[in-house]
């Protein structure tokens, strides 16, 4: 059934080469003569774009094959082999990971040639080069893991890289905690993750621990296995996608450079928790309750989320809020079951995101730096291309018909509603209100009315053409992915959801017509309800608003970094030094000073044996030897 | 007969354990070692006779010649400690005290 293909290791395998290369080249000459930029631009985007092709190549095999046969694997070593556990370094191509290959290969791709202009005369070219490719390479390692074991590997490297570039200007203190920060609460997921797979391996990973064969004997799985199961591998994905209650890092991720930003905190990484879903739903679609847990998490982060972004003013985060919002529709739609409206709308949300973050870049690198809204604005003029593409990802995140965002929100918004999920459904409806709101605040303030920082908005201009055309290759997308998987009521037949149908275990719901077309009606009109309430309230140009009250609050974000400060950190903190000026010296320290001590007296008695003179010796000798003469006569009874 | 023999040396062996405990020059040390090693060249003798075998006299030929090579080292040693101290009493050189 299924077909072995040689070249799948060489999709991760190039990106990590070329971050080796670069990464020795890197150092091997940053403190002496660097080389220049170009060389390293060149040499670090060779292997994303080689790596697109590949993936191409592997789409284009699987569309040959018959939708049952879509399987892809290839085996490189057995890792290792303990007990029943049978791990083998394995990769495996279906069309879900097809999926996954695409969109990450060439975002990936038009993020690192975004870069060569965007991160242009940085002491560290090179090295930020080393770490994107490290980081393509794992998450592609992510995507085709042939099993749970392989595909933590991934995930691990992704966090690594994910901890090196947010605190990629280390010079500054607050970045390097802000990559500690992400670092920490990413391990608790995985520990999560890890019991997870360790339930797993204990239910039915006996027959071997490799997605397809879980996939053959998921049903052996008892139903109390299965929700923890479940529930511990969503942890894993709480904390590797920011959702409740660990979505805390992302925000604080933003301090990396944006192109960062865009590839690994909006477009791929962080999808990365929903792909997990995805790829476990033969487990999640047998145990609802899990599910349930699942699609409510989701939907109240996306609110929470929405909420904290309206009243921000970098705009950066913003749009990280933006995308912790996302991501809890995309776990509001695998948790309803509904897998393939998850994935593709973590597919069209790539685009999207990826296009405003680099957006966002430009305007960021035109303006010197300058993160804070309320001293942008009329940018308009000055950067065309910037706005007009900006303005695509906005209406595309903000769910205007036809643009992306609009068919994938909507299909995860329908399966609740068909699935009879309504509270889900009806917070959905309010976050996309939410979601127009904040995203036109953003646009508006920023590219409309007056420019409200006159000197800066003089040395605006729009950037490199290197700069742009990711920008316009990305609008392309972000304009047109939606149309992949057009629902019937617009005449499509949701290719993408029948693409993905032999990596998944869901039923489509059915319901009538009418429900549908009311659906999407409430969908446009919460957009517009959103759009309507952004225009006139900032539409011509707004003076920045004192930030009091409920405003306040809400900039603080609900002073939840604070409460975690002091109910966890806080305590942590106290926890540890408690350990260290009480346990530590008083009592674990004790015995470890005794033997010491004891050690000292010894050596303290016998030197006094030791005065140094020969004929001292000699009478030790004497003494020595008498006995030992006394003794030998006694035992030859002398 | 034999009895006598290694009585006279046993009482050689006490000297020179005796030389070598009290005394503090290092000449006299070194000649109460080699009075040590004549009273065992004695008891070797002595006992070859009595078992009438010649394992004793190899034995004691031994002694000497190894005798006479450390005699040899240990005047140069004697040399070398007086250059560096200037004296020959063995209670100047104490490096090991504890």
């Amino acid at each position: 059934m299924e077909q072995t293909a040689t070249y799948l290791v060489y999709i991760p395998l190039l990106p990590l080469i070329g971050a080796l290369v670069v990464g020795i080249l890197h150092l091997a000459t940053c403190r002496t003569n660097r080389l220049p930029e170009k060389l390293y631009g060149i040499l670090g985007c060779i292997g994303p774009v080689l790596s697109f092709i590949l993936a191409l190549r592997v789409f284009f095999t699987l569309k040959g094959l018959a939708a049952e046969e879509r399987v892809l694997t290839q085996e490189l070593f057995t890792w290792f082999s303990v007990g029943e556990l049978d791990v083998s370094m394995g990769f495996l191509a279906d069309p879900l990971s097809s999926l996954m290959l695409i969109f990450v290969t060439l975002i990936g791709s038009l993020i690192h040639i975004y870069s060569i202009g965007y991160m242009a005369e940085d002491r560290n070219f090179g090295k930020f080069f080393a770490y994107m490719n490290l980081f393509l390479g794992s998450m592609l390692i992510l995507v085709l893991g042939a099993g749970p074991v392989v595909m933590f590997v991934g995930w691990e490297g992704v966090g690594l890289c994910s901890y090196l570039l947010i605190s990629y200007y280390s010079e500054d203190r607050d970045n390097v905690i802000a990559g500690n920060k992400a670092f920490i609460v990413n391990r608790i997921g995985d520990l999560g993750f890890v019991l997870g797979m360790s339930f797993l391996f204990w239910g039915i990973g006996a027959d071997g621990f490799d997605f397809l064969s879980l996939k053959a004997n998921a049903h052996n799985l008892t139903p109390a296995l299965g929700i923890t199961v479940c529930l511990l591998l969503f942890v894993g994905a709480t904390g590797k996608s920011a959702q409740i209650p660990l979505y805390v890092w992302l925000p604080d991720a933003m301090a990396g450079p944006t192109p960062v930003s865009a590839l690994i905190h909006a477009a791929t990484m962080v999808t990365a928790g929903v792909y997990m879903v995805a790829r476990f739903s033969f487990i999640y679609a047998h145990a609802p309750v899990a599910g349930a847990v699942v699609a409510w998490t989701g939907i109240l982060t996306a609110l929470l989320a929405a909420v904290f972004a309206m009243y921000q003013r970098d705009i950066k985060k913003i749009l990280a809020y933006s995308t912790v919002s996302q991501l809890g529709y995309m776990f509001a739609g695998v948790g309803v079951a509904a897998y393939s409206a998850g994935i593709f709308h973590v597919f069209t949300h790539a685009f999207f995101k990826a296009l405003l973050f680099l957006g966002a870049g430009s305007v960021i690198y035109a303006l010197h730096h300058q993160q804070d809204i309320w001293k942008m604005g009329g940018l308009k003029e000055k950067m065309p291309i910037t706005y007009k593409t900006m303005l695509i990802g906005a209406l595309a995140l903000a769910g205007c018909p036809p643009f992306s965002g609009f068919f994938s929100k909507d299909e995860i918004l329908y399966s609740a509603l068909a699935t009879g999920h309504y509270g889900i459904w009806l917070v959905g409806v309010g976050v996309a209100a939410m979601t127009a709101y904040y995203t036109f605040r953003m646009i508006f303030v920023v590219f409309h009315g007056q420019p409200r920082d006159r000197e800066a908005f003089n040395h605006a201009h729009e950037p490199s053409k290197v700069m742009t055309i990711p920008l316009i290759i990305l609008a392309v997308g972000a304009l047109f992915a939606g149309f992949l998987n057009l629902p019937g009521i617009f005449g499509g037949d949701l290719e993408v959801s029948h693409w993905l149908a032999p990596s998944l275990v869901e039923h489509h719901p059915h319901t009538s017509w009418f429900v549908e077309l009311l659906a999407i009606i409430i969908s446009i009109g919460a957009f517009a309800l959103g759009f309507r309430a952004a225009y006139r309230k900032f539409g011509a140009g707004a003076d920045e608003p004192s930030y009091t009250g409920f405003k306040q609050f809400g900039y603080r974000k609900f002073y939840v970094d604070e409460i975690y400060h002091y109910l966890i950190v806080a305590p942590y903190q106290l926890t540890g030094k408690a350990i260290s000026y009480f346990i530590e010296p008083y009592i674990t320290d004790g015995p470890v000073k005794l033997t010491s001590w004891l050690y000292k007296m010894a050596g303290a008695a016998f030197k006094l044996v030791q005065v140094g003179y020969v004929r001292v010796y000699a009478i030790y000798m004497v003494i020595g030897l008498s006995i030992m003469s006394l003794l030998l006569a006694q035992s030859l009874n002398l | 007969m034999i009895l006598n023999y290694l009585s006279l040396s046993v009482i050689l062996f006490c000297l020179g354990i005796l030389g070598v405990i009290s005394r503090r020059n290092v000449f006299t040390v070194f000649m109460a070692i080699e009075l040590m090693l004549n009273a065992a060249n004695l008891a070797f003798v002595t006992l070859a006779r009595l078992h009438e075998s010649m394992d004793g006299h190899v034995l004691a030929l031994m002694v000497m010649a190894v005798a006479a090579a450390e005699a040899a080292l240990a005047l140069a040693v004697v040399i070398l400690l007086h250059k560096h101290k200037g004296k020959l009493d063995t209670n100047v050189f104490s490096l090991l005290k504890g």
